[in-house]
This record gives structure tokens, sequence and C-alpha cells, in this order.
């Protein structure tokens, strides 16, 4: 691995990708503040890619079961993030009538 | 992630970059509830997308692969299903979980790559443990907390801060040594050990009043370990999850320290939660109004405008669903009724709102409180349904309140206030709140349930 390209590479997108959620976040409506929360939390829970390897390649006893409980933990993040999320915001109805599908 | 760059690899590649793309698109759909569901849809292919890619890296196992992802979906589920009143410490749970596989992936890296890790991979792996481990248990406590199985009460003794200061000093010196010699690997789950105490003994100072900052700042603690982790495995998507989790948790952790009045870098060090004891003794004294649910239920009827003030007592007595009938009832007879969310009522951030939600009142009836704050002296009644120190008017005008310079709702602006409460008891930061005390204010003593129950039935029966 040449470390150093990779390193300043890695610097250049945590950098930028850091802007891009600062200024899409703000945006948000302080009102889906907590589905918010509960979906960065479920995207956040990619990291399981990072376990599949580890359980997948099977290098050592320990990486292999520290991967399998991370898995684990990182897909109910997953399963139950996008669920609640999912719930929270089917509850949001607006009162204005021009959403017929809604109007009571 | 080896050196060679096959073209299964590219194939690979790109599916994470495709993910990376959804996922920004996720947060940004969530900027409106008419958009916010085609988020979850992006975030859910990109998942599905960037897990699928990682199943095509050859040379894998696959089955115990598929029975840690059928376990995870198992105990997924159940916790997608919570009722709305336990958001809170589910919210605090996932950062638990997810900072848990960050720590375990790390820690597995660690044992790996050791001796043959180059110092800025091992400062970042440091990193990555030391933050995810502390975000592990801190959740784990912040989830206890809210589900009470552990005091709500903030517990603080004498030095309290020196001795987290001392423990994170000590991680960061095994760090420290760590980079420089790897090879020394018992030194390593030391490190673990006490990034996992300094968690627990974080948490241990905070009280339920506190606990929108504390998850806004785990959630933003979780995010930075993963970012790191995506630097150790060298995965972009990984990094770019990170960040925006990263950045999401402290654009929180910052309205909400706002909010209570709190600089953004004494929360950040955890110096939040030094309740001062209550001073408030001999207060019984003082005169208070109070009125009965008939003479409130008139107040109401008699009113064209009436702004609802819920806090973190109407989610304790689930009482959201009385307050819909009453705005069924009230907005039957043409009164207008809105709700004035402070930013930190509830026990996170939108808590109030998700409630509100969930028992059918319209989002665009909920605002909040820098848009309505101009509208209290143009209303008749502000009704307050279980909070308190955010409608505390000493935040205003006494400087030697605990909580002087919070933004408040100007309730007591109003022509009329009424306030549910159970008693006279102080509020969760023990704070005497002289609202209850001003000449147009009515105190309403009771269940905030029962109470908004009577007021709806002496209107004539919400709806139906």
């Amino acid at each position: 691995m040449n470390s150093s390209s990779n390193l300043i590479n890695a610097l250049f997108i945590f950098v930028l990708a850091g802007f891009i959620g600062f200024e899409v976040i703000r945006r948000v409506s302080p009102l889906l503040h907590t589905p918010l929360m509960s979906l960065t939390n479920a995207l956040d829970a990619i990291a399981v890619v990072g376990a599949i390897v580890l359980v997948g390649e099977h290098k050592s006893t320990l990486a292999t079961v520290f991967g399998f409980i991370a898995v684990v933990a990182a897909t109910s993040n997953i399963v139950g993030g996008f669920l609640i999320t999912d719930r929270m915001l089917k509850m949001f109805k607006s009162s204005r009538p021009a959403d017929k599908s809604v109007a009571k | 992630m080896t050196g060679e760059f096959a073209g299964g690899q590219v194939v690979i590649e790109l599916l994470y970059l495709i993910a990376s793309v959804l996922f920004i698109l996720s947060l940004k759909w969530m900027s409106s509830p008419t958009t916010a569901r085609h988020g979850i849809w992006a975030g859910e292919i990109g998942m599905v997308l960037a897990i699928g890619g990682t199943l095509l890296n050859h040379g894998m196992s696959y089955h115990l692969i598929v029975i840690a992802l059928v376990l995870g979906t198992i105990i997924g589920v159940p916790l997608g299903e919570v009722a709305m009143t336990a958001v809170p410490q589910r919210t605090a749970l996932s950062h638990a979980f997810g900072a848990l596989c960050v720590t375990l992936v790390g820690s597995a890296e660690f044992y790996l790559r050791t001796p043959d890790i180059s110092r800025f991979m091992m400062a970042v792996l440091s990193l990555e443990v030391i933050l995810g481990g502390l975000t592990v248990t801190g959740s784990l406590m912040a989830a206890g907390k809210l589900q009470e199985i552990l005091p709500q009460r903030p517990l603080t003794y004498k030095g309290q801060n020196l001795v987290n200061f001392l423990l994170l000093a000590a991680a960061l010196v095994i760090a420290v040594t760590l980079v420089l010699h790897p090879e020394s690997k018992s030194l390593f789950p030391f490190m673990v050990l006490i990034a996992l105490a300094f968690g627990v003994l974080l948490i241990i100072p905070i009280g339920g009043a506190d606990m929108p900052t504390v998850i806004s700042l785990l959630n933003g603690y979780a995010g930075l370990s993963a970012a790191a982790m995506g630097f150790v495995l060298n995965s972009k998507l990984l990094i770019i999850a990170g960040a925006l989790d990263g950045s999401s948790g402290l654009i929180l952790s910052i309205i909400m320290s706002k909010a209570m009045n709190r600089s953004f870098t004494n929360v950040l060090f955890g110096a939040f939660g030094q309740v001062q004891p209550s001073a408030a003794a001999g207060e019984e004294a003082r005169p208070v109004r109070s009125a009965t649910p008939e003479e409130a239920a008139a107040i109401l009827s008699a009113a064209n405008r009436v702004i609802v003030v819920p806090g973190y007592g109407m989610a304790v007595a689930q009482a959201q669903h009385k307050v819909r009938e009453l705005y069924d009832a009230l907005t039957k007879r043409g009164v207008d009724v809105r709700f004035a969310i402070h930013p930190v009522a509830g026990r996170m951030p939108g808590h109030m709102n998700v409630l509100l939600a969930e028992a059918d009142i319209p989002y665009d009836r909920l605002i909040e409180m820098d848009e309505i704050n101009g509208d209290f002296p143009q209303t008749d009644v502000a009704l307050v349904i279980g909070a308190n120190d955010v409608t505390n008017p000493a935040a205003r005008s006494d400087a030697s309140s605990p909580i002087y310079g919070m933004p408040i709702l100007d309730v007591d602006k109003a022509h009329t206030v009424m306030v549910i409460k159970r008693s006279m008891n102080p509020g969760f930061a023990g704070i005497d709140n002289p609202l209850y005390y001003l000449d147009n204010t009515l105190m309403l003593f009771g269940d905030a349930k029962a109470f908004v129950g009577s007021i709806v039935r002496e209107l004539g029966g919400g709806h139906g």
C-alpha cells in the first residue's frame, strides 16, 4: 500500500464529505430531527462492509469472531434504523387539503 | 482492499460510488417532510448496493456472513418497531451498536496488522477504538437512563472532571506508545478498557434534561469513529458515511447546546449536567391560582388563538392522543390551535414533533420556537403541558438563575397562561419557575392525560 497518497486521498474525501454533510444537514427541518438521527444511524452502519470482509476472509479466529458480532450489530442498526425512520416519516401529515390522500 | 486493482474490484468501487451518492441524496431529501420518504428509499438502495458489492469480493466464505446478517435482521426488526415514546432510548442503543461494530473491527484489524502498521494508521486506529469504545458504553448508559433502568438523577462527586481527564489522558498515552511501538500488543486491551470506562463515567453526571445534547454528541462520536475506520480500511464509502453522520451529530449538538445556552466547548468536553441543587426552599408560601377542568374548558372555548406548549411531561403521561382530541374539539369550534416546539423539549432532538405527528396532529401546526415566539402577545391562551424550564421567564430576567440566558418560549406574554402540572414540585433541573406565580397564570393540577381528557369532555366530547 502506498500509504501516503492513500492518506491524502482519504483526507480529501473526509473533508469534502464533511462539508457536504454540513450543508445538507443544515437544511433539514427541525421537525425531522428525530428521523434524521435514526436515518444517519442506519447509513453509518455501512461499517458492516468492513465487518463482512473480516468474516469472509477468515484470517484469524479472533478476527472472525469480532467480525461476526460486528456484522450482527451493524445489520440490526441497518434494519431497525430504516424501519423506524420509515414509520416516523409516514406519521408526518399536512393539514393542507392539497394533499388529498391525507385530507380527512 | 489489496494493492491490485482487478476488474471485479472496479465494479465493487463503482457500486460504492453509487451508494455514496445515494446516501448524500438520502440526507438531502430529509430537508422536507414531503420528500423525506424518498430519502429512505435512496438510503436503502445504497445500502443494498454496498453490501452486494462487498459480497462480490472473491475468496469470501459466505455461510457465517449469512448467519450474521440473518441474526442482525432478527434483532433489528423489533428495534425498528418500538413505541414512539421509546425512540430516544432506541436511538441511544443503536449508537452503541454502531460503535460496537466499529470498535470490534478496529480491534480485529489491530491484531491482524501489528507490528507491520504505519504510525499514521496506528494513530487513526487508536482514535477509532477510543471514540468507538467510549461511545459504546456512553450510549448504553444513556439508553439505561432513558429506559429508567438506571437512575435518571445526575450522579456527581468531587474531582469528577479530574478523574475523567486522567482516564482520557491515560488512554492517549497508551495510544502514543502504540504508535511508537506497535509491537507492544499487550497494551492494546488496556486502551480499549479505559475507553469503555471513560464512556460510563462521562454519562454518570448527565441528567435527563441534558439527554438531547448527549444523544446528539454520541451520534457525532459514532460518526467520527466510523470515518476513522474508513481511513484504516482505506474505504472511501465508509469515510463519506462517517463524515455525514459525524457532521449530523455535530450540527445537532450545536443546535441543542445553543438551545440550552451552553457553549459548544462546554458540551464537547462533557462538562454538562452539573445541576445546581435547588435553592428554592420556602417558596411554597407564594400564592398560585388554580382552575378546574370546567373553568379551563370555558376559557379555551372563548379563545380565538391558542398555543399549546408540550414538554417531556406530556410524553411521560402518554397524553399526546388526548391532546389531539383537544386540538380537534377546539379546531371544530373555530379556535386557531398551534403547537410551540422548543428545540430541547423532550429527550432527543425533534422528540415532540414525532410524538405529536404520531397522534395525527398535522405537521404544519408544529411551529419552531423562533417562529412562534413573536405571536405570544397576540395569543389568548398558552397551554403548557408537561414543559417547565423551557417556559421559565427567569431565563430572561434573573441573572442568578442557573438557566439564565437560555432561549425560552415567551408563554408569559400570552393573555392567559394555563399550566398542567402534577404538583408544585420543581421540574427536573430543580429550578423554581416564576411563571406559576404570575397574575395571568392558572395552574391546572393533575395528570396531564386525565386533565386534558376532562377538558375535552367539557368541550363536548372531542371527536365523534
